[in-house]
């Protein structure tokens, strides 16, 4: 076991797969002489080489294009997109490519590429610097799309990723970057838990609390604080969010009855819904109450001295909370 | 503004053979064999070109681009390559998939729908035809990339039109295959028309000399000279092979057709146009010169016909005796492994095309992982 920062131990994951497999090939902007903005990439162009480790032009189509190549020649590219907001440019290589080419060529074209998304807010940066576009690319099939949020599943899965021959989205939460936690870099990734399964990091038996990403470490935390008051919260960290492990959520839905996912993405077509809709249809008779929604608003990402305000903190998931529990809540009196 | 270049042109649209000091030694091997056989080649093409339509309009295809008047462009590109080689081309390099010896029935699969494309890649070295406009040429600049690392000295040829070069995707390929000096040859048929759209409206200078301002060398060339194409594409091919990285041909030719079989030309574009671009067809000059040299005896001109006739036979039974998908094949290759949302969804199709007793339906869990 090392003490890792989160940050690190995807740099070590990454690492791990260079050394396993010299197919693996890292590409973007700012990632090799820098060692990315946010230094996830340091020291790995210095031991594996400018080939390896690849500095691009600023062009994300292009970044992407060029990995779908690579994958044609039986390269298995990682792509770093240098934040959330400069994925756009990418989005049509992305959907029209990456996700379809192994459906388009029968699967003889497979698309083992890895995009690293540093994502989410919470860091005090200008517009396009915090955003949560995962539900673009749920929607989207062909990809599969994960959140970590812990230096273990850090390492663990984007090895994970990289060992898919499906394309993987890896969402990195930025503002966990510098979060330390313990990781044993001699797992093996073949045998851990796999990347699509959720799994359930506190137990409980009042509620369900579904999140992701960022947001795993604030449920964890307003279920030690409900704890406080009596009430027992299940926290599930989703970790794959295309496709979800409904096996599990609806395991703990069917246990507590009550369902609150949290996300700070914006409420409206996002995962939010998708697990609210499919857990309702699952076990409808098992739900005590309706699925509550905690998540950013429907706005574009804002200024960010008001951002604590968009982003779902301990606070409102709690109120989320006492609201599926029909607790007083802030908005007793408004349902029907 | 640009300078005009001159085309490189080595046979005039009247058949004779000229001299060009610097592309002559790249078509030496050309000889009179070579000659006969590029003339069935583009005899060939342009007979799967009417074939095809013909299937369209007989409702056995649901679309077809056709490539008539860019006979040429394809063939003296396509027969210029080596096997190991990688094409990335558009939808309507037809053409150059018989070069790379592309399945007859194949290219027909994605137009009659009965799969979202026809062939293994792999098995001709070409990827299956790209829709979105330019897409491809990213592609083959990261094969080519890959080429590089791997060290060795085949190339990445990506075929895209004049309208392509509008593209965001083509202008960033250029970018990165100047960047890395990746040994990738883009091709650009300018066929002078993007649907409607004339090659004027893309750009306001030669397309060639788009090239010039991300540092890559370009050629203009007679698009409807297959020799001259052979010959720019060599030259091409050359400098990529030895680490002299990219190369831009811009191959001048004309889309004689409509842009798909959905499309009606007279709409937009003027029937002299048309006139002018038909005195210079790819395949009279071929056959004109192959006259001048007493080489279109009786029994080539029989041996061309017949093959363009078997051909085109082969590619219309295949077309029509391709038996249609199964329901179920639709969930299949999304993914490369089990993935629960859509496993479950398969299930669930399954189980509603059993509920009418459709055999359909009780197969599919056959084809289900």
């Amino acid at each position: 076991m090392t003490q890792l920062t989160f940050a690190r131990a995807i740099n070590s994951g990454l690492r791990k797969s260079l050394e396993n497999d010299p197919k693996v090939i890292l590409m973007g902007e700012d990632i090799g002489t820098l060692g990315g903005v946010f230094r996830v990439t340091d020291g790995l162009q210095k031991d594996f080489g400018t080939h390896r480790v690849v500095d691009t032009p600023l062009a994300e189509s292009a970044i992407m294009g060029t990995a779908v190549g690579l994958a044609y020649r039986g390269y298995r590219p990682v792509v770093e997109i240098q934040f959330d907001g400069f994925i756009y440019p990418a989005f049509d290589q992305i959907v029209s490519q990456v996700a379809k080419l192994h459906y388009r060529t029968q699967g003889a074209v497979k698309m083992p590429i890895t995009i690293r998304v540093p994502f989410g807010g919470g860091i005090g940066s200008p517009e396009h610097h915090s955003e949560s576009p995962e539900a673009y690319f749920t929607h989207t099939s062909g990809l599969r799309v994960v959140s970590v949020s812990n230096p273990q599943d850090a390492y663990t899965v984007i090895q994970q990723a990289i060992l898919s021959d499906d394309p993987v989205l890896y969402f990195e939460p930025k503002r966990r970057y510098h979060d330390k936690g313990e990781v044993d870099e001699g797992i093996d990734p073949r045998t851990a838990l796999p990347m699509d399964t959720a799994r359930v990091v506190a137990e409980g038996t009042d509620v369900t609390l579904v999140a992701y990403g960022p947001l795993v470490k604030t449920a964890r935390d307003a279920a030690t604080a409900a704890a406080d008051e009596g009430i027992s919260i299940e926290v599930i960290d989703l970790r794959s969010l295309a496709p979800v492990d409904y096996a599990t959520v609806e395991a703990s839905v069917r246990k507590t009855g009550r369902l609150v996912v949290t996300h700070e993405a914006g409420q409206s077509g996002g995962l939010g819904a998708e697990v609210a809709a499919s857990i309702t249809e699952r076990c409808f008779s098992h739900l005590e109450a309706a699925p509550v929604r905690i998540t950013g608003f429907d706005i574009p990402y804002p200024y960010s001295k008001l951002e604590m305000h968009h982003l779902p903190g301990l606070d409102r998931i709690l109120d989320g909370v006492d609201r599926a529990l029909g607790r007083p809540n802030s908005l007793s009196g408004l349902e029907g | 503004m640009s300078t005009d270049r001159n085309l490189i042109q080595l046979i005039t649209p009247a058949g004779e053979r000229i001299s060009h000091p610097e592309f002559d030694p790249w078509v030496k091997d050309i000889g009179d064999e070579q000659l006969c056989s590029l003339y069935e080649d583009l005899t060939v093409i342009r007979r799967i070109d009417v074939e095809a339509t013909a299937l369209q309009r007989q409702g056995e295809l649901g679309l077809w681009p056709p490539l008539l008047g860019q006979e040429a462009a394809q063939v003296g590109s396509g027969r210029a390559l080596r096997e190991d080689d990688f094409v990335f081309a558009s939808y309507r390099e037809n053409g150059v998939a018989y070069c790379r010896g592309v399945d007859l029935t194949d290219i027909t699969r994605v137009w009659r729908g009965t799969a979202s494309s026809g062939w293994d890649p792999y098995t001709v070295n070409m990827a299956t035809p790209q829709i979105i406009i330019g897409a491809q040429t990213l592609h083959a600049t990261g094969y080519a990339m890959g080429i590089q690392n791997d060290g060795a000295d085949s190339v990445a040829v990506t075929y895209f039109g004049d309208g392509a070069t509008s593209e965001g995707d083509v202008n960033e390929a250029m970018v990165f295959a100047a960047s890395f000096q990746a040994p990738v040859v883009f091709f650009c048929s300018n066929n002078h028309w993007a649907i409607s759209e004339p090659v004027r409206l893309q750009s306001h200078i030669q397309i060639a000399d788009r090239a010039t301002g991300f540092g890559i060398p370009s050629l203009r060339v007679d698009g409807n000279d297959v020799l001259a194409v052979m010959a720019a594409t060599r030259v091409a091919l050359d400098r990529a092979r030895h680490g002299g990285g990219p190369t831009f041909i811009e191959a001048v030719t004309y889309r004689m057709g409509p842009h798909t079989t959905a499309d009606d030309p007279t709409r937009y574009r003027d029937a002299n146009e048309l006139e002018d671009w038909a005195a210079k067809d790819p395949i009279q000059r071929v056959k004109a010169l192959l006259e001048r040299k007493g080489l279109l005896t009786g029994q080539v001109q029989q041996h061309v016909h017949d093959k363009a006739e078997a051909v085109a036979r082969e590619i219309r039974s295949g077309c029509i005796g391709m038996p249609d998908p199964e329901p179920m094949d639709i969930f299949k290759h999304v993914y490369s492994a089990p993935n629960s949302w859509l496993d479950r969804q398969q299930d669930h199709y399954a189980r509603y095309l059993a509920s009418f007793g459709d055999p359909a339906g009780a197969t599919s869990e056959e084809g289900a992982r």
